[in-house]
């Protein structure tokens, strides 16, 4: 892990943690609506640090706190997470145990993409993937301390295509992960039509999941070639 | 200065999405290196990124599938994330200020 490789990952993250700060102000503003203090905000930042099941928690903050219901809410958002740090794995191989608990915890979308794809041009180690989480974790903390104490930077994020920020950033990066149609065409294509049936019909971001699923196992009935007669 | 309610209801939610990011690393490392599952794993970062893509595009409307498609092109010819993602977004900013 090297301190170029952390710098890199801050850097690579920084275009689309403007936008995630921008809508930490959001939550921010939403939270102070609901009578939380910034010190509860930055605690939920710094322990969750996932953002639309931070907006969920914050929309069902009521009194009395309904904490299992809201934990079911979050754990349904946030299931995706499973697979996405199952990706990882190549990145930690070797790693100690205690490696692997405590970085896996700065593993959001966005910096989880930006280094899949970095790795895919030539190389990015875990001080990447760290760099990354640190820059967005600290860009959803500024973003939500200064919305609880000053209100929304940006009252209006969607008039500004800040949502959309992220889809773009996903496209760009899905594009520089694209292995050809010969090995991605078919997984590809049924991940998007299982992720676009999956978020009408299912809750949270299972879409995520079920479209993930659904092109690893259209990948692996696809015949390979490097390991046949490798015993398999 | 933080209530015992609101501290243990967000040491809940952390528990839960700590619970499912170390588990995804840790399951992972248990499974076959070869043959159809390591197939699935080398297609899954892709099939995730579509998977997050495709549903936000199309429920952006036509401007949505434009700006995806800008994004994409641009993304191949400057291999610029930060162009392509800017350029992505003007689309989706002018669609919602003069269309419908």
């Amino acid at each position: 892990m090297s301190a170029l490789g952390w710098r890199t990952g801050f850097r690579a993250n920084l275009p689309v943690a403007a936008s995630v700060a921008a809508y930490g102000s959001v939550l921010g503003v939403l939270a102070a609506q609901k009578g939380l203090g910034w010190a509860d905000v930055l605690l939920m930042d710094l322990m969750v640090f996932a953002g639309s099941s931070q907006f969920v928690m914050v929309d069902m903050w009521a009194s009395p706190l309904p904490t299992a219901a809201m934990a079911a809410a979050v754990g349904v958002i946030n299931a995706r997470y499973v697979l996405i740090t199952a990706t990882l794995r190549p990145l930690f191989e070797g790693r100690r145990i205690l490696e692997k608990l405590f970085f896996v915890h700065f593993v959001a979308d966005e910096n989880w993409a930006v280094t899949m794809a970095a790795r895919r041009q030539g190389g990015a180690d875990l001080g990447h993937l760290w760099g990354g989480g640190v820059c967005l974790l600290g860009a959803w903390c500024l973003g939500t301390v200064a919305g609880v104490g000053f209100g929304a930077a940006v009252p209006d994020p969607e008039a500004w295509g800040l949502d959309f920020a992220f889809t773009a950033v996903f496209t760009a990066l899905a594009v520089s992960l694209w292995r050809g149609s010969r090995r991605d065409g078919l997984p590809w294509l049924a991940a998007v039509a299982v992720a676009c049936l999956g978020e009408r019909l299912l809750p949270g971001t299972w879409y995520v999941l079920a479209g993930g699923l659904a092109g690893a196992v259209t990948a692996a009935c696809l015949p390979g070639e490097e390991e046949e007669g490798a015993g398999e | 200065m933080i209530d015992r309610t609101v501290l243990g209801t967000i040491a809940a939610a952390a528990a839960v999405t700590y619970a499912l990011r170390a588990g995804g690393l840790l399951l992972a490392s248990r499974l076959p290196r070869r043959g159809p599952v390591r197939r699935a794993m080398e297609a899954l970062p892709g099939a995730i990124l579509a998977s997050l893509v495709a549903p936000s595009a199309l429920k952006s409307g036509p401007a949505g599938l434009a700006a995806v498609t800008l994004t994409a092109w641009l993304t191949l010819r400057t291999r610029n994330v930060f162009v392509a993602m800017a350029a992505g977004m003007a689309v989706v900013v002018v669609a919602r200020r003069f269309g419908g």
